[in-house]
């Protein structure tokens, strides 16, 4: 069986892929990766289906030894790949001999980046999933050095050669500004919120908080959202990307592991595709405007 | 009733009470099945509304909602699960008096009432449930619990759960089960899923 050894787990590597839709209702959490166009790209470098799992890392990436011969692809967050010490291709397939070692360095701009292996990382799915869901514990555990990861067989699609394929460049790159633009559809609770906070969310700039995970994007250093009225919300259904507004009120953008259902009105919604990928990307301190979408 | 869009392919529609939650819900379900809503993934009953996700055009389909007629759900419409239950929580004694009984009473009490599934959040497969008389409500805990344990009977406000798993909680402990509230290798994997109603024996008895 092919495998591959975790030397170094890196400060949050989980195991990610498309999630768990269609659960909600049973108070599943989605889960999956949160740049979802870093993982396609990852897979695809290899061959895999879309669906295959990878390895999200954070920040200061992951170091695995192949036990047998495997080919992988490193994407998101752009960083130094290594094998056995010597430089490799970042974003292009890359061949592991048994025994090779492979570093993901730290990320020189952006925070997650996505390991895919040739054949998927095979370990047990979940409801249809091996996605690891941080707010309900569902999937494998959190990545740990010493870990042996299976990897499952080879697709019929072959390992890309383009290492043209590429995702945009995160928020924070060099020649990229340094400020996630996150287009806002207002709703369904904007009716909270006084009309004066509501322009002032669509002008102001926030910052990505430190406590921001993968269950939300919290935001700091804006003026926060004022209410009209006093009072709880009953608890309703939450969408990727809605953004909540608790007590403090500073948005939250909820991202994969969200909870199903909340308490706190919801002011509007990020769409899903490049704001969130790119929200997936951004470090604390980066600056956060909302601009009206619709 | 009144549906709201949320973003771009979803939609939240608001209803005045729980019952009005159910029968909304049983309707969705039924139009779904019946191919009417085409390309919704998520159908996610809450305490006063029902989500639906994967909306192709939420606004078209708000219009449409507000000329449904929804039908009341019939007491008897949904599967019942029944879950035996030793009355042993450590609030027991505390319920019993609030609600003006003995300990002993409260079993029959319980048991007297179907619930119903109205909707799960909070953790995998934890059920919220309603049907519990007015009368019989009660506050959560001033101070929740750091670790409630798995199968915990417990209740809070208007409504009954279990607890698929340890973990903290605020609500009020009465009984505990065996029954396996959450297994995701099972088909279904909540035994408490929407809309399933719900009666609790005294085990043993």
């Amino acid at each position: 069986m092919t495998e591959l050894l975790v030397l170094r787990a890196g400060a949050l590597t989980t195991l990610q892929d498309l999630g768990r839709p269609g659960y909600a209702h049973l108070g599943v959490p989605r889960s999956g990766a949160l740049d979802t166009a870093a993982h396609a790209l990852a897979n695809r470098l290899v061959g895999n289906p879309a669906g295959a799992a990878t390895l999200e890392t954070t920040f200061d990436g992951v170091t695995l030894r192949a036990l047998s011969p495997v080919t992988v692809a490193v994407t998101g967050a752009p960083c130094a790949v290594r094998v056995c010490g010597r430089p490799a291709a970042w974003g292009a397939p890359v061949r592991l001999r048994a025994g090779a070692e492979l570093d993901v360095g730290r990320a020189e701009s952006g925070l997650r980046g996505y390991v895919a292996v040739r054949g998927g990382f095979a370990v047990q799915p979940v409801l249809g999933s091996r996605a690891t869901d941080l707010l309900s514990g569902m999937g494998p555990p959190v990545l740990s050095a010493g870990t042996v990861l299976p990897v499952g067989p080879p697709g019929p699609d072959p390992v890309s050669g383009a290492d043209a394929l590429r995702v945009p460049a995160a928020p924070g790159a060099p020649g990229v500004p340094a400020e996630l633009v996150l287009p806002l559809r207002v709703g369904p609770r904007a009716d909270w919120f006084t009309g004066a906070s509501l322009a002032r969310l669509l002008s102001a700039r926030y910052r990505v908080s430190a406590a921001s995970n993968r269950i939300g994007l919290r935001t700091e250093g804006g003026p926060p959202l004022a209410r009209t009225r006093g009072g709880e919300l009953p608890s309703e259904g939450m969408v990727l990307g809605a953004v909540q507004v608790p007590p403090d009120g500073l948005p939250v953008v909820f991202l994969a592991d969200h909870p199903v259902t909340g308490g706190y009105p919801v002011v509007g919604v990020v769409p899903e595709g490049p704001a969130l990928n790119a929200a997936a990307q951004a470090r604390p301190g980066v600056g956060v405007r909302f601009v009206g979408a619709g | 009733m009144r549906a709201l869009v949320v973003g771009a392919r979803a939609l939240l529609v608001e209803v005045d009470s729980a019952d009005e939650v159910a029968a909304l819900h049983a309707e969705l379900l039924r139009r779904r099945d019946a191919g009417e809503l085409d390309g919704v993934r998520e159908v996610v009953p809450a305490a006063r509304t029902v989500l639906l996700d994967g909306v192709r055009r939420p606004a078209a389909l708000a219009a449409r909602i507000a000329d449904w007629e929804v039908p009341p759900l019939a007491g008897t419409e949904g599967p019942l699960v029944t879950v035996p239950v030793r009355y042993d929580g450590p609030d027991l004694a505390e319920v019993a008096a609030a609600w003006g009984v003995a300990r002993e009473e409260v079993a029959g009490l319980v048991g007297a009432t179907v619930f119903r599934v109205a909707f799960c959040g909070f953790a995998p497969g934890f059920g919220y449930l309603t049907g519990l008389p007015e009368r019989l409500w009660l506050p959560r805990r001033a101070t929740p619990r750091t670790a409630v344990p798995a199968g915990s009977l417990a209740l809070a406000g208007e409504y009954a759960g279990v607890y698929p798993r340890s973990s903290p909680g605020g609500w009020q402990l009465i009984g505990s089960t065996d029954a396996v509230l959450w297994d995701p290798a099972r088909e279904p994997a909540a035994l408490f899923a929407p809309g399933v109603r719900v009666r609790f024996t005294e085990a043993g008895t």
